[in-house]
């Protein structure tokens, strides 16, 4: 069984979403999702400053095996991104919750209730 | 639940992540495919390759019955154990299959066909053998465990008896042996030495937990298809298929025109096909930027959809995007475009061979 940390929260495409205040939330991809893609090679990683709208395709985690996409968990603009997954992308699979987030987003409301918590994630995952 | 090998359980035993491969349940990787990979290039790994068909042809015509119904020659196999690679054509020249026959006597050869194409191949070999005195029998009571690596003859000669190091002792490449219990062929998907071995279903976990004692790792069908495609063999159902040639997909050496007496199933069509010109060929690719190729990518030049991605992967042993791709004949340019996800990237051609003993080529 994967690690889904409860003070994250969660979207049923494997991304986790972490609060981190004043409208701030960083994301990247779940334990669960990095073991489904396997060893990752290749991040392409979205625009700072860019607007993106909830579920918009605005990056690409590549493992050996297969190109994922990476969805806008949020409304928002992107404020930051994980420069170190340029050379070190297997920092998804060594600490996806970690170091090897993807980006920062400040989101056009401060609502995360849409998103699944981590029991809910959880039920998705073992539902597959 | 598809079918298991005799070494399913222990690859669910160290937690191999298992998948659907062909209707079995094979395991795909015990981790990393990229330390897998890093292994079979630097030392040994070995792979679960039960699910392959082995068939045993014998009786008086099996020799006639192989020379008509493969592209490649059996009369070139003299020594016992001297393996052929050849594709298996329809009559409009279409690869059915690719395999390796084994010569063992005039009156018995050994085939080894894909899995995932396991019902046609037999199927196409029965349908043939009708109007030959031949007998076609599946071996269903037999595993086997490929070991590859610079390293990888040595130990497994490690887990041999004496009897048995004597019987594979100075075995060519693609030459096999039997040695007690096993056949051990020199042959190999990875572009490095090592062997197949044909091992009994029962001696099969003994043989493997062996191998692993010897420093030999256990490596899944993910970093076998990386392998592979850096040696630049092809990969039925994605390189090659019913509707290409073996003009097409680079394994026109396999094709043995003479003696010009022979007729063999597709002949006649790739007769045709070499006379009226070649319509495409099978091209590698070094991706010149970021991104990876992948299989069903478009090849552009000029603007024009000139070709398709076969196969495509980050390569961990250059840590390049390489790629097969099928293209129109006449491209001759040392660069194409390949339409990678939302973007166009340069991609340098070059002879479908990247990786070989643990070199780059590229």
């Amino acid at each position: 069984m994967s690690q889904i940390p409860a003070e994250l929260k969660y979207v049923s495409s494997h991304e986790w979403i972490r609060d981190e205040g004043d409208g701030i939330v960083t994301v990247g991809i779940t334990e669960h999702a990095q073991e489904l893609l396997g060893d990752v090679v290749f991040v392409e990683a979205p625009e700072v400053d860019s607007e993106v709208d909830v579920e918009d395709e605005i990056a690409v985690v590549e493992s050996v095996k297969a190109a994922s996409d990476i969805y806008a968990p949020l409304a928002g603009t992107i404020t930051e991104v994980n420069e170190e997954l340029e050379d070190s992308p297997e920092l998804i699979n060594s600490d996806p919750y970690g170091d090897g987030w993807m980006f920062k987003m400040k989101i056009d409301s401060g609502d995360l209730d849409s998103l699944l918590s981590a029991e809910d994630y959880a039920e998705e995952i073992a539902d597959e | 639940m598809g079918s298991k090998t005799p070494l399913y359980q222990a690859h669910v035993d160290v937690e191999a992540r298992i998948v659907d491969f062909g209707g079995w349940d094979m395991p795909l990787n015990y981790g990393s495919q990229i330390d897998e990979h890093a292994a079979v290039r630097g030392a040994a790994g070995m792979f679960d390759v039960s699910h392959m068909t082995i068939v045993e042809i014998k009786g008086s015509d099996a020799k006639p019955y192989l020379q008509y119904l493969l592209a490649n020659d059996v009369a070139k196999l003299q020594e016992p154990g001297k393996a052929l690679y050849t594709g298996m054509l329809n009559e409009e020249g279409g690869v059915i299959d690719d395999l390796i026959v084994y010569y063992l006597s005039d009156a018995h050869y050994r085939v080894v066909v894909n899995a995932a194409t396991r019902e046609k191949d037999l199927a196409w070999l029965e349908n043939v053998a009708q109007q030959f005195d031949v007998s076609v029998e599946e071996r269903s009571d037999l595993a086997i465990i490929a070991v590859q690596g610079p390293e990888a003859i040595e130990k497994a000669q490690s887990t041999f008896s004496d009897e048995q190091k004597e019987a594979v002792a100075g075995l060519k490449p693609f030459v096999a042996a039997y040695a007690g219990d096993l056949f051990v062929a020199r042959t190999g998907y990875t572009g490095e030495d090592g062997y197949e071995i044909l091992v009994p279903d029962n001696k099969a976990v003994e043989l493997w937990n062996a191998l692993v004692e010897a420093g030999v790792k256990p490596c899944g069908l993910a970093s076998r298809d990386t392998l592979r495609l850096e040696a630049g063999m092809n990969l039925y159902g994605h390189d090659m298929d019913e509707t290409v040639s073996p003009l097409e997909a680079n394994m026109g050496w396999t094709i043995a025109w003479e003696p010009e007496g022979r007729d063999f199933v597709g002949r006649k069509a790739l007769t045709e096909q070499k006379g009226n010109g070649i319509p495409r060929k099978l091209i590698g690719l070094v991706l010149d930027g970021k991104g990876i190729m992948r299989e069903g990518q478009e090849v552009v030049v000029n603007d024009e959809v000139v070709g398709v991605v076969t196969s495509g992967t980050m390569s961990p042993t250059t840590g390049k995007s390489i790629a097969m791709a099928r293209v129109e004949r006449s491209v001759d340019a040392e660069e194409v475009l390949v339409q990678v996800r939302k973007k166009q990237i340069p991609a340098k051609v070059v002879k479908p061979s990247f990786v070989r003993k643990g070199k780059s080529l590229i």
